[in-house]
């Protein structure tokens, strides 16, 4: 056994509420230069729906994560090692940049500057990678917004596997979730596997995965590697970027930006401690389905006294191991087991982890005709579909998906008779298989979420991973090369060759 | 000039080539890519790129042995020059077709193309032009090459090659008699490897060989000053923990 630690992060579904500001403060911290335009570290998508880049579940055309061999090896999917490297020259699985969108502005100047005309005058669109006029957009980031598009393009949809689809096309029957994604810093990433310059590292320390920016050398074999198709091919600087967990807020120990800017407060990250040595047995189960209780088996109680001794004899500083006590994520993976990973058969064993949303109740149900089950709905009469959830959040598997929404209306019923008729109400506790105080528990860090049962990150020990006297007069984090901001002139080595942005320095 | 061009500019290239590379990786690491357009536009790239680089890669093989396999060697093997000039005519000609009709969709592609047009740096067309006019000049060799079959033209580009690699003040003497043809194809040949270190062509050095031989699939770095205790017997090889490459 090797005990290893990460921030692993929950996002509380239920109370999403699809305003995008992680999607934007993220965007204008990380992406917003030449080249990634396109990129969106964090996007929040509409479910059902295809999603951003277009229909990127379908990893029968994708080929991203990892599959089980029939010898009952674990190799990406995209193939063993001389596979990926016979696919060099020109990757059959990268997508196109049309498939994410063409990313675009408009001639607002226009707006001001045009002559006095019969018509008002009008922003039209021109793409950012050509400067040409560009006459329809046909895709953007988040494209299908509050189920735009019809039913029958959107009904593709892969979590629609085992669902008799055609009802939830009509009205009546229609349902909808927010899907916010981001990189998910996996335990046994796909994207590191298939990297042929090994540029791309999972941090011993916290578990965040980056791309070594100078290493990387744009083979492009991890945009497709990734199953959740969260490296993003810059195509102005012909390296891979992705999200960095907003590493240097971490070490720090705040929140990343879209945790720290989410109004809906969905935002959890907590310290796990895992098994680093069990990762790739769990991640090659042979049936899908046991790939979600595989992932709980390999994190580790902070509370025996054993593992704690055994973590800080693998280097984990004692404040971390004091940090995943009260993890926020281990309570609700663990604990309540009301988390899970998002589509863990890609066998990545993710660690951003996803609360399923509690819908309204069928009207046949209210009506009191189906499933009103004592004081509790029965949570398959729920408006989106269990197997829809399961889908995406247990390979399928209903049972858990099941239990999550149970205790979380259990949470809400037994809550309501505390505070409305002043009564503990034991028995729905029991019901659900959790004690009264775990129930106040759950309200207090799902309900009330206060900053800091949200956020439990301590800070990096940077005695122990760098001498200061290094770093003296270094440049701090940039995004580019060594000192130079990121901003490549025109270089003997043929860097950018026109100006891309301004830094306040310069500016004022 | 004569000696110039072929005694003392061979030596301008290689140092430019073998300097200029190294300055490159050390100073701007950054920069050193493969400049892969595959995302912006996937047409005419597959093939285009796929053609180009097999062809590319195997002429630059065939000139490799070709030219630096001492003489003797091939005598001592019993191959014959007149032997070895045909299966260089054959294995070059047919790589050296499949690469120019490569080559020449992916500058068809970056010439009409407007995104490629849009994104493509002076350096990035340029080189693409350079290594098709090297083509045609290689291709169009052979035809001369097809006048004398017995493999003795040959043998003087062998001389010259190894004679610059041993240092030998003669060496340019060796092809002083050869058709002006193969003059421009060596010029032009050793022109590229001046510009190898400023343009994309880099990439090939790091042609990513060492990842068929890293221990497991995923690559964990620590910063740790001080390593950790060993691990136990049980562990498995499915990660390889690297320390940073600072």
């Amino acid at each position: 056994m090797r005990i290893r630690a990460q921030i692993g992060m929950v996002l509380n579904l239920d109370k999403c509420i699809g305003c995008h500001t992680c999607s934007v403060t993220c965007k204008n911290v990380w992406t917003s230069r030449d080249g990634v335009e396109y990129a969106w570290f964090n996007n929040v998508e509409t479910k059902p729906g295809m999603g951003y880049p277009h229909d990127w579940e379908n990893q029968k055309r994708w080929k991203g994560g990892w599959e089980r061999t029939k010898s009952g090896k674990l190799q990406p999917k995209q193939g063993a090692k001389w596979r990926i490297l016979a696919n060099i020259f020109a990757n059959p699985s990268l997508p196109e940049i049309d498939d994410y969108y063409e990313p675009f502005d408009f001639d607002y100047d226009h707006l001001k500057s045009a002559p006095e005309m019969q018509a008002f005058p009008t922003a039209r669109p021109r793409s950012k990678i050509t400067g040409e006029r560009m006459e329809k957009i046909t895709a953007g980031p988040n494209w299908e917004e509050i189920l735009g598009g019809e039913f029958s393009k959107r009904s593709q949809d892969y979590n629609f596997e085992g669902i008799q689809k055609e009802i939830y096309g009509q009205y009546e029957n229609t349902f909808m979730m927010y899907l916010p994604r981001l990189c998910e810093h996996c335990l046994n990433p796909a994207c590191a596997a298939s990297c042929p310059s090994g540029a791309i590292y999972k941090r011993e320390e916290d578990g965040i995965v980056l791309i070594d920016q100078e290493k990387c050398r744009g083979w492009r074999m991890c945009v497709s590697g990734c199953p959740y198709k969260k490296v993003y091919y810059n195509w102005s600087t012909g390296k891979s970027e992705k999200c960095t967990f907003c590493y240097p807020r971490i070490e720090s120990g705040n929140p990343t930006v879209c945790s720290e800017t989410c109004v809906g407060r969905i935002r959890y990250l907590g310290v796990m401690l895992y098994d680093a040595d069990a990762i790739e047995t769990a991640a090659n189960m042979e049936d899908e389905k046991d790939l979600y209780q595989a992932q709980l088996d390999i994190f580790l109680d902070p509370n025996d006294p054993e593992i704690q001794k055994q973590a800080i004899a693998d280097g984990i500083p004692p404040a971390w191991v004091e940090s995943a006590k009260n993890s926020p994520v281990w309570k609700m993976a663990m604990d309540w087991k009301v988390a899970f990973p998002l589509h863990p058969e890609y066998r990545t064993l993710p660690m951003v982890w996803y609360i399923p949303p509690l819908s309204p109740i069928q009207n046949a149900a209210e009506a009191g005709q189906i499933g009103h089950d004592g004081e509790m709905p029965d949570v398959r009469s729920l408006r989106i579909p269990v197997r829809y959830l399961a889908n995406m959040l247990t390979a399928g598997d209903e049972a858990p998906v099941i239990s999550a929404l149970e205790r979380m209306l259990a949470m809400r019923t037994y809550m309501r008779s505390k505070t409305i008729d002043g009564v503990i109400n034991t028995g729905i506790a029991d019901r659900v298989g959790l004690s009264p105080a775990m129930i106040e528990d759950m309200y207090k860090i799902m309900a009330l979420a206060n900053y800091e049962d949200r956020f439990v990150i301590p800070t990096t020990h940077r005695e122990v991973v760098e001498e200061a006297y290094d770093l003296r007069g270094g440049c701090g984090f940039t995004d580019g090369n060594g000192c130079s901001g990121g901003i490549s002139q025109a270089s003997l080595f043929g860097g950018g060759k026109k100006k891309t942005m301004t830094l306040p320095s310069e500016a004022f | 000039m004569h000696n110039f061009l072929f005694g003392v500019y061979p030596y301008i290239a290689l140092t430019v080539l073998v300097v200029g590379s190294i300055a490159r990786y050390e100073r701007d690491p950054f920069t050193w890519k493969s400049s892969s357009s595959q995302l912006l536009r996937r047409k005419q790239l597959i093939a285009g790129s796929i053609l180009f680089h097999v062809g590319v890669l195997t002429i630059f093989a065939g000139h490799f042995v070709g030219l630096l396999t001492p003489i003797a060697l091939f005598d001592t093997l019993g191959i014959s020059h007149g032997a070895k000039q045909t299966l260089a005519i054959v294995a070059g000609g047919i790589a050296g077709i499949m690469a120019l009709a490569g080559g020449a969709m992916l500058l068809h592609r970056r010439l009409t193309d407007p995104r490629i047009r849009a994104t493509s740096s002076f350096a990035d067309t340029g080189i693409l032009v350079v290594l098709l006019v090297q083509l045609v000049l290689g291709i169009s060799t052979i035809f001369v090459s097809l006048q004398h079959l017995d493999g003795h033209e040959m043998t003087k580009f062998m001389a010259w090659a190894q004679g610059i690699f041993t240092l030998q003040s003669n060496a340019a003497s060796h092809i002083s008699d050869v058709a002006w043809i193969f003059k421009i194809h060596l010029v032009l040949g050793l022109t590229i490897f001046v510009l190898f270190p400023f343009t994309r062509l880099v990439h090939m050095l790091s042609v990513p060989i060492r990842f068929l031989f890293r221990p497991g699939y995923q690559v964990v770095r620590s910063r740790r000053q001080s390593p950790l205790p060993p691990r136990k017997a049980n562990a498995t090889a499915h990660s390889s923990l690297t320390k940073p490459a600072e």
